[in-house]
Formats: C-alpha cells, sequence, structure tokens
C-alpha cells in the first residue's frame, strides 16, 4: 500500500511538469495549427539554461528558474518570426517539415555548444527527504511541483482574463473572425508561441535538476508532450492538464509495476488506446483533425 | 525521363561494378541504395496518399529485427514455457519480414486512419519508439543493446549461374539494385493503378474523393501496407549485408533521413527519392572527407530541410523537369513521361507555401 502511495505521489510531482509541457503544445497546435516539434527542444534549451546560470554562473535557483523561462520566451518568439510567420497559411504538412527541420539543427547545436555529457544541476533544498508515514518525497520535487502548479494557474488566468487571452480564444475559434473583430493574428500567434515555448522551457527548467540534462532530452520530451496532447484533445487546456497527470500515473506504475525498461513506453501504449476508443481525446468539444 | 534515358541509367548502374573496383566507394552506394528503397517506399505514403509516417524506420527495424531473427533461430519462454524456432533459410526469413512489417502497417493503419493528418504522425513516431524500447529491453529475444552479431548471408540459386554467396560487397550491390528497381517497379504499378490514382485524389480533395465514392480509408491502410512491406524488405537486405543488428536501426534520425531524401527529391514523383537519395546517401561521405563532425552535418540536415521548403517546395525532380519544359527541351524527344505520376498540380498544398 505505500508502494503504491509512493508511486500516486512521485505521479503527482512529475505530472505538473508534463501538464506544463503539454498546455504549451496544445495551445500552439490548437491556435496555429503548427504540430510543433521544436516544443522538446524549447524543454531542453530551458533546461541547459538553467544549468548555465546556476552551475556556470552562479545566481540564484529561484531567479535562474524565472530567467530560463524568459528566454524560452523569447527564444519562441524568434521561432515564430523567423520561420512560421511567412508559413500563414501553408498547409499543416509544410509546416511540419519546417519544425522538423529546426527541431534538428537546435539539438544538434545543442549537442556542439554543450557536448554529449550528461550535466546535473544542484538544488539548494536540503538533501534529505520529507517523509510522511510510509512515503517520502524530495524537497526539490516538492517546490518543483509547487513551482509547476503556479504556472498552470497563471496561464489559465492569462487565457481566461487578460485582453491578449481573449484575443488567443477568439483565433481559436475561428480566425478570419478575429482578424475582422480587429484581433492582430501575427501578434496572437508570435504570443501563443512565445507562451507555449516558455512553458516548455519552464518544464525543462525545473525537471533539470531533478533529473540529469542531455541533448537528446528533447526528443522523448516531445514525444510525451504529444502522447499529453493526444489524451486531452488537441487544443485543449483542460485536457492537457488532467493529460500530463495521467501519463505521469501510467509511467509510474508501469516503471513500478511491469519493468523500468518500459517506463517511457506507456505514454505511446496510451496513445494507441486512446485512439482505438475515443480518437479525439477525451476532453475536444468537436472533432479536429489535423 | 524517356524510355532511353532510363534504360541507359539502368545498364550505367549494373555494369558499374564491373569498371569501378573502390569497395568504399561501392559500400556508400549499396547503403544508399538501401535507403533509396526505404525512401521510395516513404514516398508511396508521403508523396502519393499525404500521410506523413514519421515512425517509418519502425518497419525498416522490424524487417532488420525479423529477418535476423528467423535466419539465426530463438528460444523464449513465455509464461515459463519455452518457445522456439529453428534457423531457417536467408531467403525465407526475408520473406517472413516483409509480411511481418507488412501486418504491422496495417495494424498501424487501421489504427490511425480514423482520424489522421497529425494524429497519423504522432502514432507513427510513438510506435518508432515502442519498438526501440521492445528491441531494447526484450533481451531474450533481441540480445538489447549487445545486438544480434553473425547474421546469415542470403544464398541464391540463379539459372545458368548456379549457387552464389550474397557475401561482400559486389553480390550486395546487385542484390541492392535487384531489390530497388523491384521496388521502382511495384511502386509505378500501383501509383498507375486505379488505386493509385484513388490515392492521389484523396490527397489532392478528400471530401471529393469520399464523394465520388472512393474508400478512403481502405486505399490509405492498402498504401500502409505496402509502404511498410517494402521498407521491411530494405531493413531486412540491410540486416544481411552489414550482418548485425542492434536497437539503433531504429533511431528516429533515420526517419528523417528518408524524409528529407523525399522531400529534397521531390514527393509524389517516381525518381525524386531516388534522386534524393543519392544526394543525401552520398553527400554525407564526401563532407567526411572534410573531417566535418556529425552534429554539424546534421544542422545543415536541418536548415537544409527549411530552405527547401521555402525556395524548392515541391523537390528538386519537379524543378528540373519544369526548367527542361521551359528551355524547350521536349521538342526533340516525344512526350514519354505520362502524367498519372506527377499529376498537374501534384502537390499543390506545398506549392502555395512557397512566399
Amino acid at each position: 500500500m505505500d508502494q503504491l502511495l509512493q508511486h500516486a505521489l512521485n505521479a503527482m510531482i512529475l505530472g505538473g511538469t508534463y501538464a506544463l509541457l503539454g498546455i504549451g503544445l496544445t495551445l500552439i497546435f490548437g491556435i496555429m495549427r503548427v504540430v510543433n516539434f521544436t516544443h522538446g527542444e524549447l524543454y531542453a534549451f530551458g533546461a541547459y539554461m538553467m544549468y548555465m546560470w546556476v552551475m556556470l554562473i552562479g545566481a540564484n535557483f529561484v531567479v535562474s528558474i524565472a530567467l530560463a523561462v524568459a528566454l524560452g520566451v523569447l527564444l519562441g518568439a524568434g521561432i515564430e518570426i523567423l520561420l512560421l510567420r511567412r508559413l500563414r497559411g501553408a498547409d499543416i504538412d509544410t509546416t511540419m517539415l519546417v519544425m522538423i527541420g529546426a527541431w534538428i539543427a537546435m539539438q544538434n547545436t545543442e549537442q556542439l555548444v554543450w557536448s554529449g555529457v550528461a550535466k546535473s544541476i544542484d538544488s539548494p533544498f536540503p538533501s534529505a527527504p520529507l517523509v510522511m508515514g510510509g512515503v517520502s518525497v524530495s524537497w526539490t520535487r516538492l517546490f518543483v511541483f509547487a513551482v509547476a502548479v503556479m504556472l498552470i494557474a497563471g496561464t489559465w488566468v492569462l487565457i481566461q482574463k487578460t485582453r491578449l487571452g481573449k484575443a488567443m480564444r477568439a483565433t481559436f475559434q475561428d480566425r478570419e473572425a478575429a482578424a475582422l473583430m480587429g484581433v492582430r493574428i501575427d501578434r496572437v500567434h508570435t504570443a501563443t508561441f512565445a507562451i507555449g515555448s516558455g512553458l516548455a522551457a519552464a518544464a525543462g527548467a525545473l525537471l533539470g535538476p531533478v533529473f540529469v540534462v542531455y541533448p537528446t532530452i528533447g526528443d522523448l520530451a516531445s514525444l510525451k508532450a504529444f502522447a499529453i496532447v493526444i489524451l486531452g484533445g488537441l487544443g485543449s487546456i483542460p485536457g492537457a492538464t488532467i493529460g500530463g497527470f495521467i501519463l505521469a500515473f501510467m509511467e509510474e506504475l508501469g516503471a513500478g509495476y511491469v519493468s523500468s525498461g518500459y517506463r517511457d513506453a506507456m505514454g505511446f501504449l496510451l496513445i494507441i488506446v486512446i485512439l482505438l476508443v475515443k480518437p479525439t481525446g477525451l476532453f475536444a468539444r468537436k472533432e479536429r483533425i489535423g | 525521363m524517356s524510355r532511353a534515358v532510363t534504360l541507359a541509367w539502368v545498364v550505367f548502374l549494373f555494369t558499374l561494378p564491373l569498371w569501378m573496383d573502390n569497395l568504399y566507394f561501392l559500400h556508400v552506394l549499396i547503403m544508399a541504395g538501401i535507403f533509396i528503397v526505404a525512401a521510395m517506399s516513404l514516398n508511396l505514403l508521403l508523396g502519393y496518399t499525404g500521410q506523413l509516417s514519421l515512425g517509418h524506420v519502425a518497419f525498416f527495424g522490424i524487417g532488420a529485427y525479423v529477418s535476423s531473427l528467423c535466419s539465426l533461430g530463438f528460444e523464449i519462454h513465455v509464461f515459463d514455457v519455452p518457445v522456439g524456432l529453428a534457423p531457417k533459410p536467408v531467403w525465407l526469413s526475408m520473406i517472413v519480414a516483409v509480411v511481418f512489417a507488412g501486418l504491422c502497417g496495417w495494424m498501424i493503419g487501421k489504427i490511425s486512419f480514423k482520424v489522421r493528418g497529425a494524429y497519423f504522425v504522432i502514432v507513427s513516431v510513438s510506435f518508432a519508439e515502442v519498438t526501440r524500447l521492445v528491441a531494447l529491453n526484450w533481451l531474450e529475444l533481441t540480445q538489447g543493446p549487445m545486438a544480434l552479431n553473425n547474421i546469415p548471408f542470403l544464398k541464391l540459386w540463379l539459372p545458368g549461374i548456379g549457387d552464389i554467396d550474397v557475401l561482400g560487397k559486389m553480390p550486395n550491390y546487385y542484390l541492392v539494385l535487384v531489390v530497388a528497381v523491384v521496388t521502382y517497379v511495384i511502386i509505378r504499378r500501383l501509383v498507375h493503378s486505379r488505386a493509385g490514382r484513388a490515392m492521389i485524389a484523396l490527397r489532392e480533395n478528400e471530401p471529393l474523393a469520399t464523394s465520388v465514392g472512393i474508400d478512403v480509408t481502405r486505399f490509405l491502410v492498402l498504401a500502409t501496407v505496402v509502404s511498410a512491406a517494402l521498407a521491411g524488405l530494405a531493413g531486412a537486405v540491410y540486416a544481411q549485408y552489414v550482418r548485425i543488428v542492434d536497437p539503433d536501426v531504429f533511431l528516429f534520425i533515420y526517419t528523417v533521413t528518408m524524409v528529407i531524401m523525399v522531400v529534397t527529391g521531390g514527393k509524389g514523383t517516381l525518381a525524386g527519392p531516388i534522386v534524393g537519395g543519392l544526394i543525401f546517401g552520398i553527400l554525407p561521405e564526401l563532407l567526411r572527407g572534410f573531417e566535418v563532425q556529425p552534429e554539424i552535418q546534421w544542422v545543415v540536415y536541418g536548415v537544409l530541410m527549411i530552405l527547401i521548403v521555402y525556395f524548392l517546395p515541391e523537390g528538386i525532380v519537379p524543378a528540373v523537369r519544369d526548367g527542361w519544359r521551359r528551355v524547350g527541351g521536349r521538342s526533340g524527344a516525344p512526350p514519354a513521361q505520362p502524367a498519372p505520376a506527377t499529376p498537374a498540380g501534384a502537390t499543390p498544398a506545398t506549392a502555395e507555401a512557397s512566399p
């Protein structure tokens, strides 16, 4: 029983960052209709920026997270303006090919800059875990979870309560109508991609100190984000949040009770089951075909 | 390309090892040929049905593993009951590999073509990742990272020549060449058949295709099965040539290589994957001469892919063909190239993307 509780707790904490990843990707897909293969690279970018600020420059841990997220936002805006703006109106396969190209270029640039050796990031929290009854959890993970929940809530407020959020929701529903009402679509797209990228960078910056950082971490992050988004329904933010937690539970249980080697396969099995049972995802409002 | 040019190419390729004795270059051509077969199979999906299979390497790897396991034999335990297979001849193993890869394609097609587009892309990526993890973790069957070693080579009996061991560069070159030609012919016949026209119709306008009674999903699944089987064939040929298979055959970067080959050469054209395959099969070897780091090579690939989508959205082959027509190159030769291979407005979707 304790073991099950421990797995559930680990999953809760991992799920928060997975949800961040998923929300970023689902925003970008829902509003821009772009299958964003650079998402995982933004995750890796966040993790490496965290490494740079904490380990090389020696900045404060919390400040470093904020800086990593800010840089992720900037990089995202840059990608959108440089690569995607001129492809507006192009079909989804075309943008997908461009994003795959960008992904390969980014990942190998990372490998050149940071070398292939895995890097670890020190955390300022006490190494002795917090023990409650039969379960224990490290302070770093608790902190990660708290920040992730705050960021999820912040994104939710941004989309529901601000003017930008309103413009994003309008664009999501009907791009042409929104443009006719005076929404500046270019700005909405840049903002969307920047926010989505910032969330991915945040996930990387948060998980970097929990695991280790190496150039190809982005690949699995991308694939997991896709799994989460399919699970929740392409374009649905609540779906992506819940999907993030479901995937984390599946992985923890799979690693705990099946075999740790197949931990990362859980997401894909989930995708296949979801597509068999309810192809539009669990929470999509209407059927969306890419 | 007129029939005479095609014939000249075939003669050139078949006589190549007779006057070229650089074994290393022959090896480069063999590997390029294997990738061209895989790229041609991908082109059937990406170019003719418009579905991007981003896990295509899964079928290639399955072909390699199934063929190797059949020819080596294996014994596994299912709930402590031993299940084994005695070593089978290589030709039989290769056929089993093709059939198995085709079955996997059927399964993936059935699952993901309920909803397509982005879903199919993601399902195919996921499938490739699962197969890689299985190859890595199912030690009893696949040896995991220790790899399958000493895979038997193909033994053939040809009328007039007798028994041949397909071992070494020259026999393998001919094997790959024959496989490539067979693949080309299969895809050409399929594309020019009723099924091929249905595939192109649904790529161009799916609602319209449905409205004239084309069973869209059926043709998509058919294309996936053929495509997967051919990729499996490429994998089986690869396995018996390099004679060692490890989970790295499932690396995503190989799928990317195939996609780049198809997109660069021209998706939806028969010659596109061949041109793209030759460029990207030989280019890395040339770069190696300059001692370029592999990372830089991949950065170049990535940037190249973006540039091609922007500036050459239809790929090299259609661009060259259009240029040829413009300068009046057709006047001498009869218009032997029939339209169906690249119907007017092939890949119009990408054409409108050019800035």
